[in-house]
Order: structure tokens, then C-alpha cells, then sequence
């Protein structure tokens, strides 16, 4: 629903006009006392764009989100979200995090955890339930809405921690992992459906996965990522991406090849 | 499926309370028989070298019966009392609770403040009451003021430790993802930190309302012209020690249903966590 009507209250933040990256990562380094995590990050991404980040597990894919999330400074470099000022706050008001845990509140029903970023922005609980009950059907949630986060199966918790994200009504969506714990068709479909939802607003997405079929389908462009420390290895442009109809584009001849290009950069061979 | 699980539940809620009711009906029974032959008596009186003649000593050690007897014929006088003390506990407890809470949450907010405040907070548990309790009677009178004082000085002990625990003990996860949602310090802690303390701050006020009781026997023996503690201070000077042990009864009573009280509120707010033990 918040994909094809967008009433003009649930349009996230306006882009600032001219040119320039929404997204932009320079020279990003962060360790963990002697442990290096991130070493020289530089990424960007425009507004609207989606980039998939690839990488093997303790690449520092998470610790980058958080960092640009403004929840975590790093210790060196800068990162700059729609001209932000460099400083946390910054960031913190213009994106949004998810991340792999849900930690929906166990005392509030299913429908006031997706509306919780709602109401922290100071909409009525009423407005709050409306805005964030419209997707509830499209993600298989319908007739959940009072059930408590306890009452939910794993799949179901993280889709309402994921439409909790997507109604928060900042532009900047950073997800860690969306959908790791969905299993394969619910996971495929939930995938068609955010390509939808991606198609028809203007969200910036940063998408952090260890999938490379899920990176390639919904990203415009996939930074692979180096094991620790984390650094760009390649970075692979998508030609066509969030295509209607999944099965067939990711089962393409151009897909594929571009999968086979990822798989052999992720382990370690020079493409 | 609820009253059907709730009618099962309160089945074996009975079941689970046979054991302790039948060895509280053993230990009356054996006291009762101990008490009617004088045995009890006898041996306090040879221990105390006086020799031992059963009968002449009834009042030393009354018989449940007795004690039973005495609760039904002054229950006047025990009705008025009760409500004094009642009075002052809940009174006591709740300024505990405010106080407590609060004091919480501003060590929990302010590290500075944690670090001047808390050993304070630690060594004010340290003061016998029943050394101060006389004293703030001298200062405040015999009135109801100096008796909150005591009780609430109690209290609040356990309140501030837990729910201070409880609040701290939040998952950081969980404070990251309220602020990446926007959410200000106030927001955090009105939305996910107090919501995450209550069971912790419960099982405080649960600690700090069965000694709220004892806070009040010591206020007023400090000074007081009514009230439970009172009356035992005055009917074991009169060696009416079944009127004695009938207003322990009574205190034991009111502590365990304030406890119980508190322990169903629980469950009726505290709805996203199973409590085995209640």
C-alpha cells in the first residue's frame, strides 16, 4: 500500500536538490583496539540508489552500517548522508538502521513495534497505527497486528522489525541483513515485494547481505568486500535490477554470470 | 483456551499449596497440644531455674486456641490498630517507591551522580533503625511523619538497588535501535528502559513491603499511642502474651497480603514474561 499510493504525510524526508552522492563513505577506518575491522572504506550512493555490500562474516559489514548509521564514530574518516554536517546527529535524523536482531519490544502488539518510529516522531497513536498497518497484509502479516512479538515465528518478527524501518519515515534505509531469517520463498518473495516497494519511492538503501543472489536482484551496484579487514574489493554494476518478475532475472544468462563474477571475488580470485 | 488454562492454573496453584498449608496445620496442632499440656511452660521455667508447675504459667506460652480467642475479643481494639499501622506501612511505601524510583532513574541518567550518590544510598542501610527511630521521634513529634520516615528509610533500599539494576541492565542492542529510530534520551528511557526495568522494579517493592512491616513495629515502639507495635509493646508489659502473639498475626497478615498484592499486580502488567515463581 505505501507502494503505490504514498500519501503525501508518509513520504519520507525531501531530497535536497543539486547533485551530489546521498550516501558518501570516505576513506572509512575503524578498529577494535589492535583488531583492524575497517580499513579505507570509500563508498558512494545516490539518492534513490540501493548498494548491496557483500562480504564474508567479521568483514566489518555491520560495524560499517553502524557507522554510518551514526550510532558508532569511526576513527578515521568521513561520511556524509544529504550534505549532512559530519557529527552523528546527523546521520542518526536522516537514516534509519535495521538490525539483525529485531528487538521488537516485547510489551507493545506487532502493529505499535512497526509503528514505534511513527510515534517517536511525535505522530498520534491513531495516525501511527494507520500509516504502519497498511503493509501488514502485503507482508504476510495480516491478522497479526495485536499478537505480541512472543507470539510470533522468527520470519514474522523480522518482518515487522523490517516494515518498522521501511514506515520510520527517514530516507536513508541501512539494512543489516533483512531477511536472514526468512526461509527461501518467503524470503524470495519478501525480496520481490521490497523491489516494488524500492521501485515506487525515492529511499536510499544500503543493503548489507551475505547473499549475493539477494545483493545482485535488488542492488543498482555490489561492493564486495574483503575478509577482515573489511576493504572494497570490486565494486559490480547491476544493469537492470528489481526486475517484476524475480524468477526470471535472476535466472538470466547476464545474472548469472554476474553472480559467477561475485562468488569468485569473494573468495579471493581476481576477477 | 484462557479460562480453561486459568481454571488449571489455579488448580494447581491448590495442589501447590497443599504441603505448606498441612505443615502449618501440623506445627499449630503440635504447638496447641505442647501449649495445653504445659510442656512448653515447664521447659521455659526450669531453664530459667524457677521450677516447674504447669498451670500457674498459662500466660507464658499461650495456646493457639487462646490466641485465636483473643484475636475474636478485641478485634475492636485490633480493627483500630491494624488501620493505624496499615496506614503508616502504605504511606511509608509508597513515599519509598517515589523516592526510590526517582532516585533510580537519576543515578541511571547521571554517571557523576551514580558515583556520588550510591555509596550513600549503601550506607544509609548501615544506620540501625532502632537506634534512629527514638531520635527522629524526639525531632518530629509522636505524629505519623517520623513512622513514614523509618519505614520509607526501610524501603527504600531494595526499590532504588533493583529497579537501578533493572534499568541498567537493558540490552544495549536495544537502546541502539531506539536511537537510530529517533528516539531522544527521554524517549529511550519512558519507551523501552522503565517498560524493561518493571520486573525488576517489582521484585524491589515486593522485598521492601514485607519489611515495611517490621519498619513500622520499630516506629512505633520508638513512640506511638496506637498501632500493631504498639499494642505488643503494651499487652507483653501487661503479660497478655496472647494479645501479643494475636498482633504478630495480624502484622504477619497484612505483610503477606500487601506481598501478594503486589505479586498479582505483577502478573496483570507485567503480561510479556512468565513468572513461574509468582
Amino acid at each position: 500500500m505505501l507502494a503505490t499510493t504514498g500519501a503525501p504525510d508518509s513520504e519520507p524526508q525531501e531530497i535536497p536538490g543539486g547533485p551530489g552522492p546521498a550516501v558518501s563513505v570516505r576513506a572509512v577506518g575503524h578498529s577494535f583496539g589492535e583488531l583492524v575491522a575497517l580499513e579505507r572504506i570509500d563508498l558512494e550512493l545516490p539518492a534513490g540508489g540501493v548498494l548491496g555490500i557483500v562480504g564474508p562474516s567479521g568483514c566489518g559489514k555491520s560495524t560499517l552500517l553502524e557507522i554510518v548509521s551514526g550510532l558508532t564514530e569511526p576513527d578515521s574518516g568521513e561520511i556524509s548522508i544529504l550534505g549532512a554536517a559530519p557529527g552523528p546527529d546527523g546521520r542518526l535524523a536522516r537514516s534509519v538502521l535495521m538490525p539483525q536482531r529485531d528487538l521488537l519490544l516485547p510489551w507493545l502488539s506487532a502493529l505499535d513495534n512497526a509503528a514505534l518510529g511513527l510515534s517517536l516522531g511525535g505522530a498520534s497513536r491513531q495516525d501511527a497505527r494507520e500509516r504502519a498497518g497498511g503493509d501488514f497484509e502485503r507482508l504476510g502479516l495480516g491478522g497479526f497486528e495485536q499478537a505480541r512479538p512472543q507470539e510470533l515465528s522468527g520470519g514474522m518478527r523480522q518482518r515487522v522489525a523490517f516494515l518498522r524501518t521501511l514506515v520510520s519515515g527517514k530516507q536513508v534505509l541501512l539494512l543489516d541483513e533483512p531477511f536472514a531469517s526468512l526461509d527461501a520463498i518467503t524470503r524470495a518473495e519478501t525480496q520481490a515485494w521490497l523491489a516494488g516497494v524500492l521501485a515506487a519511492d525515492s529511499h536510499t538503501v544500503l543493503l548489507v547481505t551475505h547473499d549475493v543472489e539477494e545483493a545482485l536482484y535488488l542492488s543498482d551496484r555490489v561492493a564486495v568486500l574483503t575478509p577482515r579487514p573489511g576493504r572494497v574489493a570490486a565494486t559490480i554494476e547491476v544493469p537492470s535490477p528489481r526486475a517484476p518478475d524475480r524468477a526470471a532475472a535472476v535466472t538470466s544468462t547476464g545474472f548469472v554470470e554476474l553472480r559467477e563474477r561475485a562468488l569468485r571475488l569473494l573468495a579471493g580470485e581476481a576477477a | 483456551m484462557r479460562p480453561g488454562r486459568r481454571r488449571s492454573g489455579a488448580r494447581s496453584g491448590l495442589r501447590r499449596a497443599l504441603a505448606p498449608a498441612a505443615l502449618l496445620v501440623g506445627l499449630v496442632a503440635i504447638w496447641e497440644l505442647a501449649a495445653q499440656q504445659g510442656v512448653l511452660a515447664d521447659l521455659l521455667l526450669t531453664d530459667q531455674g524457677a521450677g516447674g508447675d504447669g498451670d500457674s504459667a498459662d500466660f507464658l506460652v499461650p495456646a493457639p486456641s487462646d490466641i485465636a480467642g483473643k484475636l475474636w475479643a478485641e478485634r475492636g481494639l485490633l480493627a483500630g490498630d491494624t488501620w493505624v499501622t496499615l496506614t503508616e506501612v502504605l504511606l511509608g511505601f509508597v513515599l519509598a517507591l517515589a523516592a526510590g524510583l526517582a532516585l533510580a532513574v537519576v543515578i541511571h541518567l547521571s554517571e557523576t551522580t551514580r558515583r556520588a550518590v550510591y555509596p550513600l544510598v549503601v550506607a544509609s542501610q548501615t544506620i540501625p533503625i532502632v537506634v534512629i527511630a527514638p531520635i527522629l521521634v524526639v525531632w518530629f513529634g509522636f505524629g505519623i511523619f517520623p513512622k513514614l520516615l523509618i519505614i520509607s528509610l526501610i524501603c527504600f533500599f531494595p526499590i532504588t538497588v533493583n529497579s537501578y539494576d533493572g534499568l541498567r541492565s537493558v540490552d544495549p542492542d536495544l537502546i541502539k535501535m531506539m536511537r537510530t529510530l529517533g528516539a531522544n534520551r527521554l524517549q529511550t528511557l519512558r519507551r523501552a528502559e522503565l517498560p524493561w526495568a518493571l520486573p525488576f522494579v517489582f521484585s524491589g517493592a515486593k522485598i521492601a513491603v514485607a519489611v515495611a512491616v517490621i519498619g513500622a513495629v520499630f516506629a512505633e515502639w520508638a513512640g506511638a499511642d496506637s498501632g500493631l507495635g504498639h499494642l505488643i509493646l503494651v499487652s507483653s508489659g501487661e503479660l497478655s502474651t496472647a494479645l501479643s502473639f494475636a498482633a504478630i498475626l495480624v502484622l504477619a497478615a497484612i505483610a503477606i497480603c500487601l506481598f501478594a498484592l503486589l505479586a498479582l499486580l505483577e502478573r496483570r502488567i507485567v503480561t510479556w514474561k512468565e513468572n513461574p515463581a509468582g
